[in-house]
């Protein structure tokens, strides 16, 4: 009888299983690119009112950021000054992108594009948007730590890879994309299995929005029946998922072990 | 024919003038060596050169083309995009540590240029990517990847990767402060067939042996200029200025 009822609890949670499994892959397909996209608005230097800078004081910044290590204190009012002409509005936005995204729980975040389009512009939430909420969710505060290390994979390449792509002509497209892309990859697969590791367990957080994914039925399950069964076994399919993901990035890794 | 023509270069580093008042040419064939102690600004000139670094003041100019032109005030001012762009197909760098793309192979680190950017047939440019390593004695190391290989080979490879380029003039930065004197010598003795061949080329190097006896003409900078030119022999044994006996004097016991 015993066996009967894990069994069963194991059949139903499945389903649930199949849910946290979408929500997982969306997300990854979704954040990823998205986090290349904000990686380069963060590392953006545009600064478009720098042309209205009077041409004093563009000589005095180029001393300045010229100068080799020698650290000078600057006057207030150059500081000031560059802090407005030097303003990069891309840069800006995404490090506030970045802030809110990672210094908020992804709870709230949940909350917030599940019931925002209500509360804010009136729009009445359909039972579809609900998957599409935790989707766009997860997908947008995963993209914020994808941002973060992809920048600290690019950054990491050392400035001869591109002065000697640059020296043989490559522009600067094909610089990223054939010289250092392939390069920052590998060195950012260790984190990027961290952040899919916890993708994985973080899917639960879809309950607060009532999506019924896996950990969601292991708790109603649980309460119908006054057992703590279905929320091991929920553990133990988070744990073999995991186990999977682990092995898959481990196989990538590998493969990616041809050079150094 | 000039090959290279820099006219009153400057260029300062915040208030730091690391090259003052610079002027060199180079023509067809031409070894030109650039010595003297460090930071006397030889590796920033060979920046300016190869277009890493910009130059504040003076004109730059490839096979008459100009890559930088003074303005009235001397100012530098530089080409467009697009014209810089064919510039670079003129020259080719070699630098002190090698930069070799590690994620391709020793082939591919050689013939992706010359297919992406030149513009070459894969097949001519793979048959002469074989002759440069043939050439090299890497004939046996082409599908290595470059953490595989000797400090050595690494710059045998990156020699083989600006010469695919066909440029007209080679740059080498230091080619062999990264390596150790064994591996020094095969290096030089690349560079050595290269200039047999009359491969036109400015070397900024430590050897004053091997500058003595594989370039036409050496230049001896410090404080950011030129202080003596000459013959190899010249400077490297008679020298005239009291800075360069100085630096030399080592060199000479």
């Amino acid at each position: 009888m015993d066996t009967q009822f894990i069994f069963s609890i194991v059949q139903q949670l499945s389903v649930g299983l199949i849910e946290s499994c979408k929500i997982f892959l969306l997300t990854l397909l979704f954040s990823m690119p998205l986090g290349l996209l904000v990686a380069f608005g963060r590392m953006s230097k545009w600064t478009p009112l720098k042309c209205f800078a009077s041409d004093k004081f563009l000589e005095q910044i180029h001393i300045l950021q010229t100068a080799q290590g020698k650290e000078e204190k600057t006057a207030f009012s150059l500081r000031a000054k560059s802090a407005f002409f030097l303003f990069k509005p891309i840069q800006f936005v995404l490090k506030v992108f970045i802030a809110i995204l990672r210094g908020t729980p992804l709870m709230l975040q949940l909350f917030a594009i599940y019931y925002g389009p209500y509360y804010i512009f009136g729009i009445p939430i359909s039972m579809e948007y609900r998957f599409t909420a935790v989707i766009i969710a997860f997908s947008v505060n995963y993209s914020a730590y994808f941002a973060e290390i992809y920048r600290a994979g690019i950054e990491s390449i050392p400035v001869g890879q591109y002065e000697a792509a640059t020296v043989l002509g490559y522009n600067k497209v094909q610089t990223f994309f054939r010289i250092i892309f392939p390069q920052m990859c590998k060195r950012v697969l260790p984190p990027v299995t961290n952040e899919a590791i916890t993708l994985v367990k973080d899917t639960s957080l879809a309950f607060v929005i009532s999506y019924t994914e896996m950990f969601t039925l292991a708790k109603q399950i649980s309460a119908a029946k006054t057992t703590i069964m279905p929320l091991i076994v929920a553990g133990v399919f988070y744990f073999i998922f995991n186990a999977i993901v682990a092995f898959v990035m481990e196989r990538i890794e590998k493969k990616m072990n041809y050079y150094r | 024919m000039k090959i290279l023509e820099i006219n009153h270069c400057n260029k300062k580093f915040g208030e730091n003038e690391v090259l003052k008042d610079i002027s060199l040419s180079v023509a067809e064939g031409q070894v030109v060596s650039i010595i003297g102690p460090s930071g006397s600004g030889k590796s920033t000139l060979l920046r300016c050169a190869t277009l890493l670094e910009t130059m504040d003041g003076g004109d730059l100019i490839y096979l008459g083309d100009y890559a930088a032109k003074a303005d009235p005030q001397g100012k530098a001012v530089y080409a467009s995009k697009q014209e810089l762009q064919g510039i670079k197909q003129h020259f080719g760098l070699v630098f002190q540590n090698f930069n070799l793309f590690p994620h391709y192979s020793v082939l591919k680190n050689i013939t992706e240029p010359p297919i992406l950017i030149g513009k070459r047939p894969k097949e001519e440019v793979y048959a002469e990517a074989r002759v440069l390593l043939e050439k090299m004695g890497l004939a046996d190391k082409e599908n290595a990847y470059p953490y595989q290989l000797s400090g050595g080979q690494q710059q045998r490879v990156s020699i083989a990767r600006a010469l695919a380029m066909k440029p007209k003039i080679l740059f080498f930065d230091e080619p062999t402060s990264a390596l150790d004197p064994e591996l020094t010598g095969e290096i030089l003795q690349v560079i050595k067939e290269l200039a047999a061949e009359h491969m036109t080329m400015v070397i900024v190097t430590h050897e004053m042996s091997f500058a003595r006896d594989v370039s036409n003409h050496i230049i001896f900078m410090d404080g950011g200029v030129i202080v003596e030119e000459g013959e190899p022999n010249q400077i490297i044994n008679h020298p005239q200025q009291e800075r360069t006996k100085a630096f030399l004097h080592r060199f000479q016991q």
